[in-house]
């Protein structure tokens, strides 16, 4: 705010931001009432009236008029949603039909009574959870609520009129409202209609009305309504004055500032807090400091803190957990932090004269503050009481007593050896030294005791009279006193040293797990994978069972689970959760307010782009809950997941992309080569055979002897083509079997030569095959295939006086069959990529083939079991090889 | 074209390729029938009797393996079968049923025709032939001597059964079934290998050069023959 002419560039986009959301939400009216009776549900009907008169298409979703013959006469011309009946114990409840309204989807809605409870087993377990729904759907919803139902006045309004409200609606929902209708009626008038029996009244609440329904609390609940409804429209001005950078009396910024404690009173802490910030208009947090004295708080308590954040942050605080030795300390610090200008803390309840002993919080608050206002707030409740509920040592209480007991008879004994040397009161020194070592490694309780104990033993055996308790020299009280002290601070000091290792230990530990899995996120790639690490890394951080929901397909499709501990097997219910999870991006189930009473909680795994998927946990054991601090480090979990999820499925996405353009790129290729090839010598056996039916004078003779011999060459080169088609396609279809049998390695050279037969020519080639090659175990006409086809290759790229050399030899097992050749060579960057389908060395046109021959001949040898190589022969020439196992058991894959 | 009048049936369901077999064999002074499938080859093989069949092995119902089992029951004329590259198997079976000889379409005009003469030659020899001599190569079958350009080649007792059992069918295709049978007993029909070393060792032995077998031809996958003419 330093430059107060221009429009605070925050709130401008805030504002932004909300009108954007206003243009696609659905808008809320709330008509807001001070009591029951004051007409809000009629003033509601009369509004949707007037809105039906200028044309929008109005419903109700549920209103309760209590047959009151106006509010129905009202209702008659309205079209009424059936409710929706649920089965509870027995009885049967109607309730609002959420999904009727959305699949009628009107332009408005109206929904009496915001705060109502919906039974249980309804979708959400409060109406106002209902009604945020609709506003999602893009419905405007006109509703009715009671001041007394607001969170934050609710235990204001308790003490006000003694009747505690026990359905409550968040504050936001009133924040976020797009209209707010305060209905007024003076008091006197109210209690007119009560005795005249306008107010519905149910029979078994009379007796509570009446004490409700006293002037007094009416005029102070008007007032509170009137307050609130005041504080909203000042809010409204505000903003309009801070968009529009309109200068006024801007008071600073206000920052508070709630410390929770895990005590009952802390609720009303928080309440107090909201009230104050709201009156303040300032942003507020509530704090949790976790002492080493708290580590060990039984479960119980440690849900108390929950609940009371749980609620804070329903109320619209950031709260936050810290570790500390102190809590004034901590909470100061963190004050300074952040700029707090407010702390809120509640008054102490312990007995004065532990306060004088250790000091209380709030003295250390007051006295460290400096510039920060320190609010007190008072309550009375019972204390809280620490329980060693934490495991820390290694063993059982018995053993740890036993073991102090153990330390002051071996101090006793060896003050005993040295009683004649040194003086009693430096002995003390050695039971001192048994409380350290008792406080190290036995804890806290038995180090006392090891105080107690020493101080006992000490006199009984080293303070004269000797063997009695009584002592003669008044001195050794004071060693009395002092070994007490030291021992007590000792244990003290030690324990909690040790506690606040635990403490640390334990936020290590969340750290380090949610660091293990990102690193084991990192490791894999594939989505499997990733899901495995997930849900191993969360099961045992949380020990909790794991689901995962993935949509079916890539992004669309129904939920499937992907289950692979199947420790969680959720049911038709609990599955129609996560999907609805899925849709709203929310989190629902167990512990949130969406579903409470399913068996697992279920997050949205939610990235900056969409949702990709939904997490179940469900604790094993089903008393457990998750306290903020876990809830959090389990959400840091989901967002790591999500992002983990997405990286894997777009990295699936652009594996597929750019497998299908390969794909296409070589079935592009295919097709050119294959229209080529196929038509070259079609060519040439129409033209002759076209020729020959021509006849003339001309075509006689050698002539015609050279152009039918050319077609019978083309006819040939054909037949191969369509040959190597066939095969490749066998080949990759999988139909290719292999009819294994002993074959002498001669005799396939051979029968490879007498194929390729008068293609020779006068080629000259040699064959050299060691004597005593054994029978391998390969099927003859494939291998034979193979031989035609490399060497067909050698004689394409070279020469046709070129010599072609075949050897064949046996290596350790493998019979070695190569083929030399004096043709052009291969490329050094393209010895591999010959044996890829298609592929070709970029010759002279004149040499033709579609660059199948060697990537099936690869697919032929790789099914034996054997491989295939290229490279270049010194002094000219290539030389393939084909290795052949002997031992051939034909490879798989 | 010195064979006039010699009778030959083609079946196959292919009109274009009847047609082209029609021309070429009537060209050579064949008598040409041809029937479509296999029910009308077999009508046709018992009214006609003709001296030499041409059987298509891929015909639909009736397939040519079968046609062949069919016929050599009651009939002993030349068997020629015509297949593709794909069918080893039914090549094998037909072989095996009693076909003499095959051909891998597409086949050249002259390769048909020789096949053809050596087929009718070997069914108008009664078996009892004492001699048989291709190129350099003499076997004499009632002194069991094997000579190459005169010279007497020395063979084991097997070998010289292997190369009396192919050059008795000289020309025409043995399976390894047919070889390990008609050699070592019908016992022996699935060791190959004994027929594989057999076999190269008698090409060491009557071969001028045994990497290019000039006598003892392989059919890849098939068997083997010895060259006819």
């Amino acid at each position: 705010m330093d430059n107060q002419d221009r429009p605070n560039p925050d709130a401008l986009l805030a504002q932004i931001q909300s009108e954007e959301q206003a243009r696609t939400r659905g808008r809320l009216k709330i008509f807001l009432g001070y009591a029951a009776g004051v007409g809000k549900t009629y003033a509601m009907l009369e509004a949707a009236h007037q809105r039906m008169a200028e044309g929008v298409d109005v419903v109700v979703g549920y209103i309760e008029t209590h047959r009151r013959l106006e509010t129905e006469a009202m209702l008659a011309d309205l079209q009424v949603l059936p409710r929706k009946a649920v089965e509870y114990h027995g009885v049967t409840l109607t309730e609002m039909d959420v999904t009727a309204v959305l699949a009628r989807s009107p332009q408005l809605v109206l929904v009496d009574e915001l705060a109502h409870s919906n039974a249980p087993g309804s979708l959400h377990s409060k109406r106002y959870q209902d009604v945020e729904d609709l506003l999602v759907a893009g419905i405007d919803v006109y509703t009715t609520l009671n001041v007394q139902h607001l969170e934050s006045l609710n235990d204001v309004i308790a003490q006000i009129t003694g009747v505690t409200v026990r359905e409550t609606v968040p504050d936001s929902v009133i924040d976020v409202a797009a209209e707010i209708e305060l209905i007024d009626l003076p008091p006197e008038e109210l209690l007119r209609r009560l005795r005249d029996g306008k107010v519905y009244v149910p029979e078994q609440a009379a007796r509570a009305l009446e004490k409700f329904f006293r002037k007094g609390n009416l005029t102070a609940l008007r007032e509170l309504t009137m307050r609130r409804a005041a504080e909203r429209v000042d809010d409204q001005m505000r903003a309009y004055m801070q968009t529009r950078a309109i200068p006024g009396p801007w008071p600073a910024a206000e920052r508070l500032l709630v410390c929770v404690s895990p005590s009952p009173l802390a609720e009303r802490l928080v309440r107090a807090a909201r009230r104050l910030a709201d009156e303040l208009n300032a942003e507020w947090q509530a704090i949790y400091v976790e002492t080493p004295d708290q580590v060990r708080l039984d479960a119980g308590l440690r849900d108390q803190v929950a609940r009371t954040l749980q609620l804070a942050e329903d109320l619209g605080a950031y709260t936050t957990t810290l570790t500390g030795q102190s809590v004034a300390a901590s909470v100061l610090q963190y004050a300074r932090e952040h700029n707090v200008t407010k702390i809120i803390a509640g008054k102490p309840l312990r007995p004065r004269w532990r306060e004088l002993l250790s000091g209380s919080v709030v003295d250390q608050l007051i006295h460290a503050s400096g510039t920060i206002d320190i609010y007190v707030i008072s309550g009375q409740t019972e204390p809280i009481t620490l329980t060693d509920s934490v495991k820390k040592h290694r063993f059982t209480p018995g053993t740890r007593y036993a073991g102090s007991l153990l330390l002051v008879t071996s101090a006793t004994a060896l003050s005993a050896l040295f009683q004649p040397y040194i003086s009693p009161t430096n002995l003390v020194m050695i039971y001192l030294l048994a409380v350290l070592l008792s406080a190290i490694y036995l804890g806290r309780g038995p180090s006392l005791l090891t105080s107690f104990l020493s101080v006992l033993a000490f006199d009984f055996f080293f303070v004269p009279p000797f063997l009695t308790f009584v002592v003669d020299d008044t001195e050794y009280l004071l060693t009395f006193t002092g070994l007490l002290a030291v021992g007590l601070v000792i244990s003290q000091l030690t324990a909690r040293v040790r506690d606040q290792a635990e403490a640390a230990r334990r936020r290590e530990a969340d750290t380090a797990a949610l660091y293990s899995l990102s690193r084991e996120l990192a490791a894999v790639d594939t989505l499997g994978g990733i899901l495995n690490a997930i849900v191993s890394s969360i099961g045992q951080t949380f020990s909790r069972q794991v689901a995962i929901y993935l949509p079916e397909g890539q992004s669309e499709g129904p939920l499937r689970l992907f289950n692979p501990s199947v420790e969680l097997e959720p049911d038709e219910n609990e599955e129609a959760l996560a999907g609805w999870v899925y849709e709203h991006g929310q989190p629902a189930g167990r512990g949130t307010d969406t579903l409470p009473a399913a068996q697992a909680r279920y997050l949205p795994l939610k990235t900056a782009k969409s949702v990709v998927g939904v997490l179940g946990v469900r604790p094993k054991d089903p008393a457990s809950v998750l306290g903020p601090e876990q809830r959090r480090l389990l959400e840091a979990f989901a967002s790591q997941s999500a992002l983990a999820i997405e990286r894997a499925q777009l990295a699936e996405q652009a594996r597929q992309a750019q497998l299908l353009q390969a794909t296409e790129k070589l079935q592009t290729a295919l097709l050119n080569s294959i229209s080529h090839d196929l038509r070259t010598p079609l060519v040439s056996i129409t033209g002759v055979l076209s020729s020959l039916k021509e006849g003339g004078p001309g075509l006689q003779g050698s002539l015609q002897a050279s152009l039918v011999d050319t077609a019978l060459e083309e006819a040939d080169r054909l037949n191969r083509l369509v040959g190597n088609l066939l095969d490749m396609t066998r080949l990759e279809s999988g139909a290719l079997s292999l009819a294994r049998e002993p074959a002498d390695i001669q005799d396939v050279i051979g029968a490879a030569l007498d194929q390729l037969g008068s293609r020779l020519g006068n080629r000259p080639v040699s064959v050299h095959i060691e004597s005593d090659l054994p029978l391998v175990p390969i099927d003859f006409v494939l291998i034979v295939h193979v031989l035609v086809n490399i060497i067909d290759n050698a004689m394409k790229y070279s020469p046709d006086d070129a010599p072609i050399e075949i050897l064949a030899r046996l290596k350790e097992q493998i019979v070695e069959i190569e083929i030399y050749d004096r043709g052009l060579g291969i490329p050094q960057e393209d010895l591999e990529r010959v044996f890829e389908k298609f592929y070709r060395v970029h010759r002279p046109e004149s040499i033709t083939g579609t660059g199948l021959g060697l990537s099936i001949s690869k697919g032929i040898v790789e099914a034996h079991g054997g491989k295939i190589w290229a490279h270049n022969r010194p002094g000219g020439g290539s030389i393939l090889t084909l290795a052949l196992p002997v031992e051939g058991t034909p490879r798989h894959d | 074209m010195t064979e006039k009048g010699e009778h030959i049936l083609v079946v196959d369901d292919d009109r274009s390729i009847r047609r082209y077999l029609n021309a070429a064999l009537s060209a050579q002074g064949y008598l040409v029938t041809e029937a479509a499938n296999g029910l009308d080859a077999l009508g046709e093989a018992a009214n006609q009797a003709p001296d030499l069949i041409i059987l298509d092995l891929g015909l639909p119902g009736l397939d040519g393996v079968e046609v062949t089992r069919q016929v050599r029951q009651w009939a002993s004329m030349p068997i020629l079968i015509l297949s593709v590259r794909e069918q080893e198997s039914e090549k094998i079976a037909a072989l095996d049923a009693g076909a003499d000889d095959y051909l891998t379409k597409p086949f050249g005009t002259g390769e048909l025709l020789a096949r053809i003469r050596v087929a009718l030659r070997h069914a108008a020899q009664t078996g009892s032939e004492p001699t048989v001599q291709i190129d350099s190569l003499h076997v004499d079958f009632s002194t069991r001597q094997v000579r190459l350009s005169g010279n007497e080649v020395a063979l084991t007792p097997t070998e010289y059964d292997l190369l009396r059992v192919l050059a008795r069918h000289t020309g025409k295709v043995l399976t390894h079934r047919q070889l390990l049978r008609l050699v070592w007993g019908p016992a022996y029909e699935g060791e190959l290998h004994l027929l594989r070393v057999n076999i190269s060792n008698l090409r060491q032995k009557i071969e001028p050069d045994p990497t290019r077998p000039h006598y003892l031809l392989t059919e890849p996958g098939i068997g083997y023959r010895l060259r006819g003419e």
